[in-house]
C-alpha cells in the first residue's frame, strides 16, 4: 500500500503551557487538495509549518512519503516541499528570474526553465529580468508560487497565500492554483480562514479549533450540513452572505 | 611657506605608517566584529553584552586607552610582547573601531524583513547559504556605513599612537604643538583629514554602489581604494636607499631640547653609516622602558629623572656619585648602558618674573614656600605627579593657591601673562635668560642633579661603531650652548626647526 504523501501522527506543539496544536493525527493522500480552515489562533499555520520543519513539534512525528522529516538535515526536507506564504518573501536583491531559480541553484540542480514557470503562473515573460519591487502584489505572489514549484516539488504548502491580495486577484489566482494542481498532479495543502475559498478549491476540508481537528469532510458534505457546529459556523458565513446578496436584488 | 613645504616632505613615510596601522586595526576589528555581529543578531543577550562592552570602551578617551596598553602589555607579556609601538596602537584602535562595526552589523542583520528570512529557510537554504546569498547582500549597505564610521574614527585616533612610540601623522602634530611650529601641525592635520575624507568618500561610493546594485560602481570605488592604500604605503614596500645599512631608532621626549639632541645624535649615527629613525614625543615613564626593550636604541635622559622615577631614590648625593650609581643600576637591572654625561644639567628650577620676585622678596624655595598660599604655580605636564615635587614639599612645606599643569611652551606664556606667579622651569631653557626670569635657589638640596645622560639599549651596548659615534658628545655640551640651541626652537619669532638648531649646536661646540 502506498503511504500517504504527508502524515501527522499524534503531533503536539506547546508554546510555554499553551498548546498551539494538541495531539493531531492527519494523513494526506497524494494528489489531494486539502484546505485547513479555522479562525485565527486555531493552530492551522503551526500544523502546516511542522511539515517543512519551520516549526519543530513538541511531541509526535511528521512523515513525508512515509519517512520521518526529522531524519536528516532540515534544508534537505524543505527542498522537496514547495512553500508559499502570505508575506511572500521574495529576495529583494535578486531579479524575478533569480528568485524563481533559487531552489535548484542552492541544491546544485540544473537551472530550471524560468520562462515556462512564468507561463504556468500566467505571468508575462518580460518580468523575468525585473526586481520584485517593480511588481504588483498579485504578480509577486505568482512569482512566489513559481519559486515554490521550480525545484519540481510535488507537495505544495500554502499558508494564507492569498490573504493580502484584493478579491479579484485572489479569485483568479485561486482558480489558477487549482488548475495547476490538476495539471501537475500536485498534493496541495492550503491554510486559509476563508471557508468560501476552501469550499471552492479543495477536495477535502479540515476544520481546526483550539489546536484540534474538529471536522474533516468533503466540500459537498459540509454544504449538506455535516462536520459539526464549529464547521457549520464557518460555512454559515459565505452562505448568509450569498443569501443577503440575493435579497439585495 | 618653505617651512610648510619642508613639513609636507615629512608626510610620505608617516602616511605609510599611518595607513598601515589604520588598515590593520580596521581589518582586525572587522574580523572580530563580523562573527560577533552575526551571533549577536540572533541572540539578544550576546548583543547586549557585546554592545555594552564596545560602548564602555568608547567612553575611555582614545589617548588614555592607548596609554593603558603600555602597562597592560608589560604585565601580560612579561617583556616578551612589545609594549610600545605598533602592537599597543593596533589593539587600542581595534577596540575603538568595534562599536560602530558591531552596532551597524547587528542593526543591518536585524533590519532584514523577517519574511525574506522565512523564505530563505523555506526554500531549503543552509545557514551558510542564507548568510552568503541573502543576509550578507541585504545587510551590506548598513554594515558598510558602520565600516565607514569606523575607518574615519580610526584614521583620526591613529594620530594619537605617536604617544606610545608608533610613527603616524600624529608625529607632525605633536612635535608641532610642542615647539609651536604651526606648519608641522598644519601638515599633519591636513594629511590626516585628507586621508579620512578620501577613504570616507570612496567607501561612500562602495556603499551607494551596493545599495543601488551597481556592481561596476562599487568595484571601481573598491579598486581606487585599494590602489590608494597601495600607493600610500609604497614607502614601506620600497625602503629608502641604503636599505642594507643597519637601522637605529633615536628616541626623544616631548620638548625642544630632546628633539634637538635626538637630531644631533641621529646626524652622528648617519655619518657613522646607520639609517636613523626618530621616535619623538615619548613620555618619561615610557621612554626608559623603550630603551630597555630595544624599541629605542638611544636617547638622552636626565640623572634626577632616572634616580627618582626609576630607582625610587629620595636621597640627593653629589652629581658624580649619582651618575656612577645610575650607570651601575641601569646596567645591572635592565642592561641599559649609560654611555656618557653630555656636560650640561637640565634641572627643575623654580622661576619667577624678576620684578615680582624682587617686590615680594623671594630668592629661595624657602621664601617661595612661606608666601605660597597667595601664589599660583604653573608646572609642566608631569611635574605635579613626580617624586621630585613630593621631595620639594617635604623640604619646603608649600601650599599654593592653585597649581596648574601646562605643556612647556604654554607654561612660559602663562608666567609672562601673569596667570601664574611661579613655574617649574628647566635650567637649560633659553627662555630663562631671554625672559629675565629669576631662578630660585635650593638651599636644602631637595632637587637632585639632572645631568643629561646618553642611555643606550642593551642590543647596542657592545656595538663599537655605534658607541664610537656617540662618545665625542661626552662632556661636550655646555649649558650655555644648550640654552641657545633651545631658544632657537622655542622663541616666538624667527623659529628654527630642531634639525637647524642641532646643526647650529654641532657648529657651536665644534663637533665635526
Amino acid at each position: 500500500m502506498q503511504p500517504p504523501a504527508l502524515a501527522w501522527e499524534q503531533v503536539t506543539k506547546l508554546y510555554g503551557d499553551t498548546a498551539a496544536v494538541a495531539d493531531v493525527s492527519l494523513a494526506v493522500d497524494g494528489g489531494s487538495f486539502v484546505a485547513l480552515v479555522g479562525t485565527s489562533g486555531s493552530g492551522k499555520s503551526t500544523l502546516l509549518k511542522m511539515a517543512n520543519r519551520l516549526v519543530e513539534p513538541t511531541r509526535g512525528r511528521v512523515l513525508l512519503g512515509g519517512e520521518d522529516v526529522t531524519r536528516g538535515p532540515a534544508p534537505a526536507v524543505r527542498r522537496r516541499i514547495g512553500y508559499v506564504f502570505q508575506n511572500i518573501g521574495l529576495f529583494p536583491h535578486l531579479t524575478v528570474a533569480e528568485n524563481v531559480a533559487i531552489g535548484p541553484r542552492i541544491s546544485g540542480q540544473p537551472v530550471p526553465d524560468v520562462a515556462q514557470l512564468l507561463d504556468l503562473l500566467e505571468l508575462p515573460r518580460d518580468v523575468a529580468p525585473r526586481m520584485p519591487a517593480e511588481l504588483s502584489g498579485g504578480q509577486r505572489q505568482r512569482v512566489g508560487i513559481a519559486r515554490a514549484l521550480a525545484p519540481g516539488a510535488k507537495l505544495l504548502l500554502l499558508d494564507e497565500a492569498f490573504g493580502a491580495l484584493d478579491p479579484v486577484t485572489r479569485d483568479a489566482l485561486g482558480q489558477r492554483l487549482r488548475a495547476l494542481h490538476d495539471e501537475l498532479g500536485l498534493t496541495t495543502i492550503l491554510v486559509t480562514h476563508d471557508m468560501a475559498e476552501a469550499l471552492l478549491l479543495a477536495t477535502r476540508v479540515v476544520v481546526m479549533k483550539a489546536g484540534r481537528v474538529v471536522a474533516d469532510e468533503t466540500p459537498a458534505a459540509l454544504l449538506a450540513g455535516g462536520g459539526g457546529d464549529a464547521a457549520q459556523a464557518l460555512v454559515a458565513v459565505p452562505r448568509d452572505q450569498a443569501a443577503r446578496l440575493a435579497a439585495v436584488r | 611657506m618653505s617651512g610648510f613645504l619642508a613639513a609636507l616632505s615629512r608626510v610620505p613615510p608617516l602616511l605609510a605608517a599611518h595607513v598601515t596601522l589604520s588598515l590593520a586595526a580596521i581589518a582586525l576589528g572587522l574580523a572580530i566584529a563580523a562573527p560577533l555581529a552575526i551571533v549577536a543578531a540572533r541572540r539578544p543577550r550576546v548583543a547586549a553584552v557585546a554592545l555594552g562592552f564596545a560602548s564602555l570602551i568608547q567612553t575611555v578617551p582614545a589617548l588614555a586607552l592607548l596609554a593603558l596598553f603600555f602597562p597592560l602589555l608589560l604585565l601580560v607579556g612579561g617583556g616578551a610582547l612589545p609594549a610600545l609601538g605598533f602592537l599597543p596602537s593596533l589593539l587600542a584602535l581595534t577596540l575603538y573601531a568595534l562599536l560602530p562595526l558591531l552596532r551597524n552589523g547587528v542593526a543591518s542583520l536585524r533590519g532584514i524583513d523577517p519574511a525574506v528570512i522565512e523564505a530563505a529557510d523555506a526554500v531549503g537554504m543552509t545557514p551558510a547559504q542564507k548568510l552568503r546569498l541573502v543576509e550578507a547582500p541585504l545587510a551590506a549597505p548598513v554594515a558598510i556605513a558602520g565600516l565607514r564610521t569606523a575607518a574615519v574614527w580610526t584614521i583620526g585616533a591613529a594620530t594619537l599612537s605617536t604617544t606610545v612610540g608608533q610613527p603616524s601623522l600624529g608625529d607632525l602634530i605633536f612635535a608641532g604643538l610642542q615647539t609651536q611650529s604651526w606648519s608641522l601641525v598644519l601638515a599633519g592635520c591636513l594629511a590626516a583629514a585628507a586621508l579620512a575624507l578620501a577613504v570616507d568618500a570612496l567607501m561612500g561610493l562602495v556603499e551607494r554602489g551596493i545599495a543601488a546594485r551597481r556592481r561596476g560602481l562599487w568595484l571601481a570605488a573598491l579598486a581606487v581604494l585599494a590602489g590608494g592604500m597601495l600607493a600610500a604605503t609604497a614607502p614601506l614596500w620600497w625602503p629608502a636607499k641604503g636599505g642594507d645599512r643597519p637601522l637605529v631608532t633615536v628616541g626623544a621626549k616631548n620638548f625642544a631640547e630632546q628633539y634637538i639632541l635626538a637630531r644631533l645624535i641621529g646626524d652622528r649615527l648617519e655619518r657613522a653609516g646607520y639609517r636613523v629613525e626618530y621616535r619623538d614625543g615619548l613620555g618619561s615613564a615610557v621612554i626608559f622602558g623603550a630603551v630597555a626593550s630595544g624599541a629605542v636604541d638611544v636617547y638622552v635622559d636626565y640623572a634626577g629623572t632616572i634616580w627618582t622615577n626609576e630607582m625610587k631614590r629620595a636621597d640627593v648625593p653629589d652629581r658624580a656619585a649619582m651618575l656612577r650609581t645610575i650607570g651601575e643600576w641601569t646596567a645591572r637591572t635592565r642592561g641599559v648602558r649609560l654611555v656618557a654625561a653630555l656636560g650640561f644639567e637640565n634641572a627643575y628650577a623654580f622661576a619667577m618674573r624678576e620684578p615680582v620676585a624682587r617686590a615680594r622678596g623671594i630668592a629661595t624655595l624657602a621664601d617661595l614656600a612661606a608666601q605660597s598660599p597667595s601664589l599660583r604655580l604653573g608646572s609642566d605636564l608631569e611635574f605635579l605627579e613626580r617624586p621630585e615635587w613630593a621631595a620639594v614639599r617635604r623640604a619646603y612645606p608649600m601650599r599654593f593657591a592653585a597649581a596648574t599643569p601646562f605643556s612647556p611652551t604654554f607654561m612660559y606664556q602663562a608666567l609672562a601673562s601673569g596667570r601664574v606667579d611661579a613655574i617649574t622651569a628647566f635650567s637649560s631653557d633659553g627662555r630663562i635668560a631671554a625672559e629675565h626670569l629669576r631662578v630660585l635657589t635650593d638651599p636644602k638640596h631637595a632637587i637632585p642633579g639632572y645631568d643629561a645622560i646618553l642611555l643606550v639599549a642593551p642590543g647596542r651596548a657592545k656595538d663599537a661603531r655605534f658607541l664610537a659615534a656617540l662618545r665625542p658628545l661626552a662632556g661636550r655640551i655646555g649649558v650655555e650652548a644648550m640654552r641657545q640651541a633651545n631658544y632657537r626652537v622655542d622663541r616666538e619669532a624667527d623659529k628654527q626647526s630642531p634639525e637647524q638648531a642641532a646643526a647650529w649646536l654641532a657648529g657651536a661646540i665644534r663637533l665635526q
